[in-house]
């Protein structure tokens, strides 16, 4: 489908969300440009997963709508939305009864493509994420943390989603690990070209990957700023944030000019 | 030794006691399984439901079987043939076990696995087959297993309403002050727990291991 490049692939309009009386998001505005990596960084509690969620319909707004390349996702069919858009959770949440090759080929196998397509578009995930072959055929409970979330990264990628949405996919992983997956991050994505939302509460992280890094706090949007901006805003919140992090934050935020 | 020779000298009608033993014991699991399974997987989605319908087996189960055999004697249809009555009441008190751990079971399953699948695009149906129900599965069969074993003592009860089975022994042998009698038919039905314990549970085994 034809699709104006400069419609926003995804746009919140004005979107709340409540949970009894409880206001999770107000009036939520942001959009997401083609091809951008744009990180949600707050603390617990602020609203950045539940925005996550709204984009593939797993939590539906009080008011307000969500518009994916310029359609409102209520408008969608929701399991057609939710199989173009990637998801990755910080318990990556693998089958735990599936190989590593039938959790990759999980959506393919739904959408019904020809094994031997899937087979292929397998290893080359295998390869694009940097997992051994051999690896397709064991379990997840075989696999350290750094490999599993590797695995939920292809999963995501499988059916070429335009779309990827990360919840803190490194969070529980050790600092060496962390680092070398958003490198890799940052290499897929330099090939890959996906509209990415990216949630962390990790400043150091939202500033190497983030292309825009929108800040929330307590259901609220703060501040949207691409990295340089950021680590020198006069935003109260985000000079909080640059503060609570400390030094050796510039050389995270310059990682593309190196 | 007097009980082996006991049996093997009436073992043609230990035998055909055993069968019936084994249709009712088969019959009521069979039902129970067929109305348990779903009904557990209903109030593992349906968080509302799962008081009442827990509840509700609950109370059946501490109904005395003697007792319940006895309310059921007048229902029209049911009355008219004791096997029909004895294998309403076996499913019955098969149920608990079945509907509780299907829902222990599939409420059990990681919630991540289920977010990430949902996430993904799996339609509900395909979530329950694909990941709820091959994650739960050991668990729906250990409540399998408990409902069989517990039907197999039961069972012997509804001789009482002439519905057959090895409790024919066991009252025969009662009424005649007669041990011999009374382990005829105890001693079969206690082998037959034994062994649906046994098969259920390398069931169960074989399909956790995954």
């Amino acid at each position: 489908m034809p699709v104006d490049p400069t419609t926003p692939v995804i746009e919140f309009r004005d979107v709340s969300y409540c949970v009894g009386n409880t206001q999770v998001l107000i009036g939520l505005n942001l959009q997401v440009a083609r091809n951008e990596t744009l990180v949600l960084l707050g603390r617990s509690g602020s609203g950045k997963t539940t925005s996550l969620k709204l984009i593939n319909r797993l939590v539906s707004p009080t008011s307000g709508e969500i518009r994916i390349n310029g359609i409102p996702n209520e408008k969608l069919d929701v399991i057609r939305l939710r199989r173009g858009i990637g998801y990755v959770i910080q318990d990556v949440g693998l089958f735990p009864h599936f190989t590593v090759e039938r959790n990759i080929a999980v959506v393919p196998k739904v959408e019904g493509w020809p094994d031997d397509r899937i087979r292929a578009r397998v290893q080359e995930l295998l390869q694009l994420v940097g997992l051994a072959p051999e690896l397709a055929s064991r379990y997840p409970h075989q696999l350290s943390g750094g490999q599993r979330q590797r695995v939920g990264v292809a999963r995501a990628l499988a059916a070429d989603p335009g779309i990827l949405l990360m919840d803190e996919p490194f969070g529980a992983l050790d600092p060496l690990t962390r680092d070398e997956l958003q490198r890799e991050f940052l290499l897929l994505q330099q090939r890959l070209h996906k509209t990415v939302v990216f949630v962390t509460h990790d400043l150091r992280e939202a500033l190497r990957l983030g292309s825009r890094i929108a800040l929330m706090e307590a259901g609220k949007l703060q501040t949207v700023l691409p990295p340089h901006e950021f680590i020198r805003s006069s935003d109260p919140w985000a000079s909080a944030y640059v503060r609570a992090f400390g030094e050796g934050l510039e050389s995270a935020a310059n990682r593309g000019a190196s | 030794m007097n009980v082996v020779r006991f049996i093997l000298q009436n073992r043609t009608q230990v035998l055909d006691l055993t069968l019936e033993h084994l249709w009712l014991v088969g019959v009521s699991t069979a039902f129970a399984m067929f109305i348990g399974i779903p009904m557990g997987i209903l109030i593992a989605h349906r968080p509302r439901l799962n008081k009442p319908v827990l509840a509700s087996a609950n109370i059946i189960q501490t109904i005395p079987s003697l007792a319940l055999f006895g309310f059921l004697l007048p229902v029209p249809w049911l009355g008219a043939r004791s096997d029909r009555l004895a294998i309403l009441a076996l499913t019955l008190y098969a149920l608990l076990p079945i509907i509780r751990n299907t829902y222990t079971g599939i409420t059990g399953v990681d919630a991540s696995v289920v977010e990430a699948g949902r996430g993904m695009g799996l339609t509900e149906s395909q979530l329950l087959w694909q990941v709820e129900l091959p994650l739960a599965v050991s668990v729906i069969l250990s409540g399998v297993r408990i409902a069989v074993v517990i039907s197999v003592g039961l069972a012997t009860i509804a001789a009482a309403i002439g519905a057959g089975g090895l409790g024919e022994f066991i009252f025969r042998g009662l009424a005649m002050v007669d041990n011999r009698v009374i382990l005829a038919g105890a001693i079969p039905a206690a082998i037959m727990a034994l062994v649906a314990d046994f098969g259920v549970g390398y069931l169960e085994r074989r399909f956790s291991a995954r």
